[in-house]
């Protein structure tokens, strides 16, 4: 009986893995997408501002604005610095967002300041980027500061009697690179995980080959089992990939425990085909099974912590994260790439994963038999 | 062969058209559903502005500057403080992520302030998470200056600023992440709209034969192409017209521009995504695969290389090329500045042009791979 059981599984193992490898343009499209998105979008994310232009409307042509003027130019931050000659011409370059940030120095800025007298300068900054308009603020105020300070250097300025000396652990220089290539271990494997079960379900359902294989000898489980084979092998060759590369190329660390990683990563796999197949047996077509997994992937990358942390959500949403397995997968890829996370920590944020898919599984099972009668 | 426009087969072609999208739950659960999610998740639930943040406090001394100070971290509104004696227990907090930062005051603190010769906080952050690592060292340096003022430890140090430069934010004065992020969440909906949608749609014709069908009636490529696009261009600006309803019903943006404006641009962006949509089944004819090729070629760059999320200019070069071929990198400047600065047309015209451009491309490519298919 159990050998007759192997039998079976192992055939429609066979028949899964051919059905979703044997078109050459799908295999292209199951291994070639996450190597452009790692090199892509592993350097196209970052939270640094630079290279940003800055507009100067001098009205006061003297020494010290034009200190300001050659110090901002010489940061390396800034890209160009574009001389305005008007009121007219600063709102054009901020509206037209040729400049992110203006600075306009009035006619008697460097007698002021010479003359002891607090010099102003207006700094007017494009707030439709809100986030990049705040850090180039802080960066031309620093400046503004040094110049200030330069003019008179306060006399009694003792060594400050206390301080604070930040370090940062697990990366040392926050490259916001070190965070994101682990962390698109996770994205990419669940577009792809998804992606490819509801291929595999969906489409047979709309081919009308599901009922075939409803009655055939083979039970519902085990046609779930082999529906799980295409994906779980896809979603870990690809994760092998990026496991590869990630600290070979890109000079990533890859400091704990392969084998906690790669159990952990099974555990998340199937919590993702678990995912996949709910939505496919909710699904009629391809299309409805692709779009439902969309409107699931969409919220739960958001609500990830890869986006924004999760520390920063309402309390009600942070709880409602919970159910999001790439919340809880997000963690060990960190951890185990940067913290040397150790196993019963990888343990602890896996079993809920575990949950998760046992829960999806089981429920797509139920969903399945309840159609079959 | 009939002429090229023929007024009923077209209406029509319309009528099925629009049935098949009414008909199916999953294109009105794109359309309508996923800009509900999205404008909700970016007004409420993900935001750049941190709350309270979870540290560590390892407390080593025990004099009154030391006792004092680990009072102002515990009373600060921006830490939840677990004080530990030594920084051993604290470790293994911020390895599992239960803690972003420890702040260290050490054995000889007192006595160092004591003496005035320069007592260090050590704070650790938590480098995994760039972001927050950041917000507690400045936050954690904040705690100490203004416990050190309140101390009048470091009197005498404030003289009256040489030159002062207050930054004013124009647009949006109180910096409001929401103002860039909702306008970035509708590019996302209609990339998804113009292109995922429209792919999977016309590459299903294919891989079933109904477009064979088709074909083998009186209609022209160009009625064909049309009856794809009008659907899905109606479908896409009433999602628009939507979310843009909700984000200033709910999310109170500011809606500063004219609705003419809001109509050009919308439609503008709509011609480019439909195209490539149009290409990518035409080239694929298989449904998984244009959902993949859509995935990575539209609404991935919509999302990360538009310039609403990550700034373009901070690229390396080479990713800021690729930015030029994205039409959504056109439409985030105009869609933001319609709802929050109002019309400027030349800026308007000129993403308007550059988008055009790319739709008359994609749109003459869909219409040679769809011709060459069926020859």
């Amino acid at each position: 009986m159990a050998s007759a059981a192997l039998y079976r599984i192992s055939a429609i193992i066979v028949k899964e893995l051919w059905a979703v490898l044997r078109d050459p343009k799908a295999r292209i499209a199951l291994f070639t997408p996450s190597l452009i998105q790692l090199l892509v979008f592993g350097f196209a994310m970052t939270l640094e501002v630079d290279n940003f232009n800055v507009g100067v409307l001098d009205r006061d042509g003297g020494v010290w604005s034009h200190e300001i003027v050659s110090r901002i130019a010489g940061s390396p931050n800034t890209g160009r610095v574009v001389q305005l000659r008007s009121p007219g011409e600063m709102r054009d370059a901020i509206n037209n967002q040729d400049v992110i940030a203006a600075l306009v120095f009035d006619d008697r800025f460097s007698a002021d300041v010479a003359a002891g007298r607090t010099g102003e300068v207006q700094m007017i900054l494009d707030g439709r980027r809100s986030n990049a308009a705040q850090i180039v603020s802080n960066y031309l105020q620093q400046i503004v500061a040094g110049v200030a300070n330069d003019v008179r250097p306060s006399p009694a300025i003792k060594a400050p009697t206390t301080r604070t000396v930040p370090t940062y652990w697990f990366n040392p220089t926050l490259e916001y690179r070190w965070f994101v290539m682990p962390a698109l271990v996770v994205t990419v494997g669940a577009l792809m995980a998804l992606a490819v079960t509801a291929q595999s379900v969906a489409r047979e359902r709309e081919l009308g080959s599901f009922d075939q294989l409803m009655v055939s000898p083979l039970r519902v489980h085990e046609i779930l089992i082999g529906k799980m084979a295409a994906p779980l092998l896809v979603g870990l060759v690809n994760a092998t990939v990026y496991i590869i590369l990630i600290p070979l190329v890109f000079g990533v660390p890859l400091t704990g425990s392969l084998v906690s990683l790669y159990l952990s990563l099974i555990v998340y796999l199937l919590s993702l085909i678990g995912v996949g197949m709910l939505v496919s047996s909710l699904a009629q077509t391809q299309q409805q099974a692709f779009l439902g997994s969309f409107l699931v992937i969409v919220p739960a990358i958001l609500l990830s912590g890869f986006a924004t942390p999760i520390d920063n959500m309402p309390g009600w949403l942070q709880t409602a994260t919970l159910i999001n397995p790439l919340r809880h997968f997000l963690v060990v890829t960190e951890g185990v790439f940067l913290k040397d996370m150790p196993a019963s920590q990888v343990f602890a944020n896996s079993w809920p994963v575990a949950l998760i898919a046992m829960v999806t599984l089981s429920a797509s099972a139920f969903l399945f038999r309840a159609r079959m009668e | 062969m009939s002429k090229a426009f023929d007024h009923r087969r077209l209406r029509a072609l319309f009528v099925k058209e629009s049935l098949q999208i009414v008909r199916d739950p999953s294109t009105l659960l794109i359309a309508f559903v996923l800009p509900l999610i999205l404008l909700f998740l970016f007004g409420y639930g993900v935001s750049l502005d941190t709350t309270r943040t979870r540290i560590g406090l390892a407390l080593q001394d025990s004099g009154e500057p030391a006792l004092s100070l680990a009072n102002a971290y515990q009373r600060s509104p921006w830490f939840e403080v677990e004080t530990a004696r030594s920084l051993a227990e604290l470790k293994a907090g911020l390895v599992a992520g239960k803690l972003r930062g420890i702040v260290v005051i050490p054995a000889d603190f007192s006595r160092r302030v004591a003496s005035g010769s320069g007592a260090d906080v050590q704070v650790i952050a938590d480098g995994s998470l760039p972001n927050t690592a950041n917000f507690v060292s400045a936050y954690a340096e904040g705690v100490r200056a203004s416990w050190a003022e309140g101390r009048g430890l470091e009197r005498g140090r404030t003289v009256a600023p040489t030159i002062a430069s207050a930054p004013r934010f124009w647009f949006n004065p109180g910096l409001e992440s929401r103002f860039a992020l909702i306008p970035g969440s509708i590019t996302i909906v209609m990339t998804m709209i113009g292109t995922l949608l429209t792919a999977l749609v016309v590459a299903r014709e294919w891989e079933r034969g109904t477009l064979e069908a088709l074909m083998a009636t009186p209609i022209g490529m160009a009625e064909f192409l049309l009856t794809k696009i009008v659907p899905y261009f109606v479908l896409g600006l009433g999602s628009m017209a939507l979310c843009t309803l909700l984000a200033i019903v709910l999310f109170d943006v500011p809606f500063r521009g004219s609705v003419l404006a809001l109509l050009a641009i919308g439609s503008a962006f709509l011609i480019p995504a439909l195209g490539q949509g149009l290409l990518i089944s035409a080239i694929t004819k298989n449904q998984f695969v244009a959902s993949q090729v859509a995935l990575l070629t539209a609404f991935l760059p919509a999302m990360l290389l538009s310039g609403f999320l990550f700034e373009i200019a901070s690229m390396p070069w080479v990713i800021q090329l690729v930015t030029y071929v994205v039409p959504a990198r056109y439409l985030v400047p105009p869609l933001t500045t319609v709802f929050v600065v109002g019309d400027l047309w030349p800026l308007f015209l000129r993403n308007i042009l550059a988008l055009l451009g790319f739709g008359l491309f994609f749109l003459a490519l869909a219409f040679r791979a769809t011709r060459r298919r069926i020859a």
